[in-house]
């Protein structure tokens, strides 16, 4: 139960998957405008890569491993990645147009999201079992909304601040992400590897 | 070799099976979004939005077609309530299409006046005028959206608009006002 524990803790604080391991940084910056689309985008980013680890996992250990076909793992994960963000979109897209409105071209865009793929190969370098595969994806995605509402919430107020204008849009928005990096670094040591 | 040809192919295959399956199980119908703006309208049918109708001009800003402040009979109200669904920031009622009237209208028939020519029968979006030729006509209150269409085309100039009178069901409590004093 502890090790789940930390699993959770471990990758929502200590290696944030945006953060520190700099993992899906094109949403973060692209979708954290405004904070409805940042936690629409991270509720569909926590869909997916919770599905997409559990079942990357059981495509490489019941399928790729037997067949001793490991080195076709980043192929067949992409196929399984796509198909699961195909799924969500449609499920987004009848249960609430308004979201898929507003994340646009970002839901497909999952599928390249770096941080999904990421995470389906750390699960397999970390050699993780089918739970732990589930809770480290499911803590990542967790982590990556945490960061997203985060950041979208400093951006909602960097509008309306008094910023030089060389440092106006993205640049602020970059030095900005770079202070909360920072900051998550301050949550190193608190789970040992 | 062959086996990571049958796994890649078999993979493929099976999420191809899934998200066809999805594809008819979530198929949306129509374009949810126009259905959400068009409950946001006041359904008078007026078309002073230059549209012929509550649905279309719903149709048009859900594809980016129309912008929001066209609907006069809506007015603030509805901007407001548009720009809050579609995340835009409101934007004042454009005067092209009219200004919103200061409070709910509804067409009075003047019933001695009235020749009955059957014309604004014909020019009501809604129904809401009954009568038969060379027969008095008189309007449904309950049914008039107040949208002025049927004052042109009378040639008697028979019909009014006038203010809505609260009745039991939608008569409100006046909202308290506090006088300001002014400290010296």
């Amino acid at each position: 139960m502890t090790d789940y524990l930390l699993i959770i803790v471990g990758t929502v604080w200590v290696n944030n998957l945006v953060l520190s391991q700099f993992l899906g940084l094109c949403p973060f910056m692209g979708v954290s405008r405004k904070l409805e689309t940042a936690i629409g985008m991270g509720l569909a980013t926590t869909f997916v890569l919770t599905l997409s680890s559990v079942s990357s996992y059981l495509v490489d250990t019941w399928l790729l491993a037997p067949l001793d076909l490991q080195y076709l793992r980043t192929l067949s994960f992409i196929l399984v990645i796509a198909a699961i963000v195909g799924f969500t979109e449609m499920v987004v897209r009848k249960t609430s147009p308004i979201l898929h409105n507003v994340l646009g071209i970002y839901l497909p865009l999952i599928t390249t999201n770096c941080a999904v793929l990421g995470v389906a190969l750390l699960n397999i370098q970390q050699q993780h079992g089918f739970i732990e595969s589930a809770l480290y994806g499911m803590g990542g995605a967790l982590g990556f909304t945490l960061v997203m509402v985060m950041f979208a919430s400093l951006r909602e107020r960097l509008v309306v601040a008094d910023i030089p204008s060389v440092f106006k849009g993205n640049a602020i928005g970059l030095i900005t992400a770079g202070l909360m990096a920072l900051s998550f670094m301050g949550f190193s040591g608190l789970v040992k590897h | 070799m062959l086996s990571a040809l049958f796994v890649v192919g078999g993979l493929a295959a099976l999420f191809g099976l899934l998200l066809g399956f999805a594809a008819i199980r979530f198929r949306v119908e129509g374009d949810p979004l126009a259905d959400k703006i068009d409950k946001l309208l006041p359904q008078t049918q007026c078309g002073q939005c230059t549209f012929p109708g509550c649905r279309p001009y719903a149709e048009a800003i859900a594809k980016g077609e129309a912008d929001i402040n066209q609907c006069p009979p809506g007015g603030e109200v509805t901007i407001q309530a548009l720009a809050g669904l579609l995340g835009v920031e409101p934007k004042p009622l454009n005067a092209e299409h009219g200004e919103a009237p200061a409070q709910a209208l509804v067409a009075l028939i003047d019933e001695q006046t009235c020749i009955g020519c059957t014309l604004c029968i014909q020019a009501c979006p809604v129904d809401a005028i009954v009568g038969a030729a060379k027969h008095m006509h008189t309007v449904i209150e309950a049914e008039c959206t107040g949208c002025k269409l049927c004052l042109p085309p009378c040639p008697v100039d028979c019909i009014l608009m006038v203010a809505v009178q609260p009745s039991p069901t939608t008569w409100k409590w006046p909202y308290p006002i506090i006088p300001l004093k002014e400290v010296a």
